[in-house]
């Protein structure tokens, strides 16, 4: 399901399936972008930061045209215990490495993969900080 | 000493970043220059002219801008000039400049500090004039001092610092306006949009916003450009930070996304290339 901003339309709530995963798209290039997600992260449920929630930046192969300071989105990943993924949706094959990331990542967060829980996500992050 | 920098003010110049040279010789530019009109001449025999009907015969000077350096580290700035004489018009014998560039450090101990005996560093290197020129000069130096140049750009997180710093300065006469260039992508037919700000509303805004004077942060450069952005949004209903800004433009200077600057303002000059000096630096390592 794909939305330009938090919270979705309360009409089709009963319509709507259950959510595994939330991941917040932030275009390098438009600085537009991370203050929606940030409006739109005060809408998310707390209990989605256990795991459920990641960062995805798009556009990080052009430098050049970068709008967000980088340590602005460590900042964010840091605050809300979420992991974030960078990527270029232009090239072909890294578009393709990161679907199948993002799509491993929901199999563990719906369950459908036996002994990994989408708190796993939560404790790797930490441990790097420790470290 | 702001007479003999006068001739670099109210210039378009293109931006590239330079390694270091490998065995330059201050002491030798008169040699150098000999060098790089024969190269030159031999380009165009090659069928590289530049124009083409008149015969141009183009003479090279190399110099050196002693003040033209930041810290006691710094290499003094190094100016390549191409002037031509027309070959038809012998009775008036005056040279015509063609083209410029010049090669900088200002303050560019980050790179100067880490560099063997042998190099000299002048990260910064600003051309104006045709780019058929530029790319003999560029090779003859690749060739002869083991260097690489590269179009140096300025992205959209640069160009905010430039006008948040540039429109905080404070100038004697009166300033011109605070100028913001942004391209709205992905349109069937691109869209500019230029935002104008009063210099002293531009000056007053950044007044509020630096906490301590002499210091910015990136925080500060973020709240005054959200200033502007919801001053613009509140007005015409359009998300600026949604489109890519292409160029500022303040009294001390204005600059290009593509990698042009011109500096307008010469007490600030050495502030500007600093800020540039540091880019070029960045791009190299």
């Amino acid at each position: 399901h794909l939305a330009t901003s938090l919270p979705l339309p309360s009409e089709r709530h009963h319509l709507r399936p259950r959510i595994d995963l939330i991941v917040f798209m932030i275009d390098i290039k438009s600085k537009y972008s991370l203050k929606n997600v940030q409006t739109s992260l005060a809408h998310v449920d707390a209990s989605f930061f256990l795991g459920k929630v990641c960062f995805l930046v798009t556009g990080v192969g052009r430098v050049n045209a970068c709008s967000i300071e980088t340590n602005a989105i460590c900042k964010l990943g840091e605050a809300y215990c979420s992991p974030v993924l960078y990527c270029e949706l232009e090239l072909e094959g890294i578009r393709l490495a990161t679907a199948q990331r993002l799509l491993r990542m929901l199999q563990i967060c719906a369950g459908h993969i036996p002994g990994v829980s989408a708190l796993s996500f939560v404790s790797l992050m930490r441990n790097a900080d420790d470290d | 000493d702001p007479q003999k920098t006068a001739f670099l003010l109210r210039k378009a110049w293109t931006l590239y970043s330079v390694t270091p040279l490998y065995r330059f010789r201050r002491g030798r530019l008169r040699e150098y220059a000999r060098l790089l009109s024969a190269f030159i001449a031999a380009e165009k025999q090659k069928g590289l002219a530049v124009e083409v009907g008149v015969e141009l015969d183009i003479k090279v000077a190399l110099s050196s801008l002693a003040d033209l350096r930041g810290s006691e580290q710094d290499q003094a700035a190094v100016l390549v000039q191409l002037s031509s004489r027309s070959q038809a018009s012998s009775r008036n014998s005056e040279d015509k400049l063609v083209w410029s560039g010049w090669f900088c450090s200002m303050f560019g101990d980050d790179l100067s500090e880490n560099v063997p005996k042998d190099f000299t560093c002048l990260p910064l290197f600003l051309t104006h004039g045709a780019e058929s020129y530029t790319s003999m000069v560029g090779t003859w130096f690749q060739k002869t001092f083991d260097c690489c140049f590269r179009r140096l750009a300025i992205s959209p997180l640069n160009l905010s610092w430039m006008v948040a710093m540039w429109a905080g300065c404070k100038l004697d006469r009166a300033a011109s306006a605070v100028e913001l260039v942004f391209s709205v992508p992905r349109l069937s037919q691109p869209l500019d949009i230029s935002y104008t700000i009063h210099p002293e509303d531009a000056k007053a805004l950044w007044d509020t916003v630096q906490k301590t004077p002499g210091e910015i942060s990136q925080e500060e450069v973020d709240v005054f450009m959200d200033c502007l952005y919801a001053h613009f949004h509140r007005h015409f209903k359009i998300y600026l930070s949604a489109a890519k800004l292409v160029k500022v433009s303040t009294a001390v200077a204005s600059a290009h996304c593509d990698g042009v600057v011109k500096i307008l303002h010469s007490q600030y000059m050495p502030g500007v290339l600093m800020l540039l000096t540091e880019l070029a630096i960045s791009q190299i390592q």
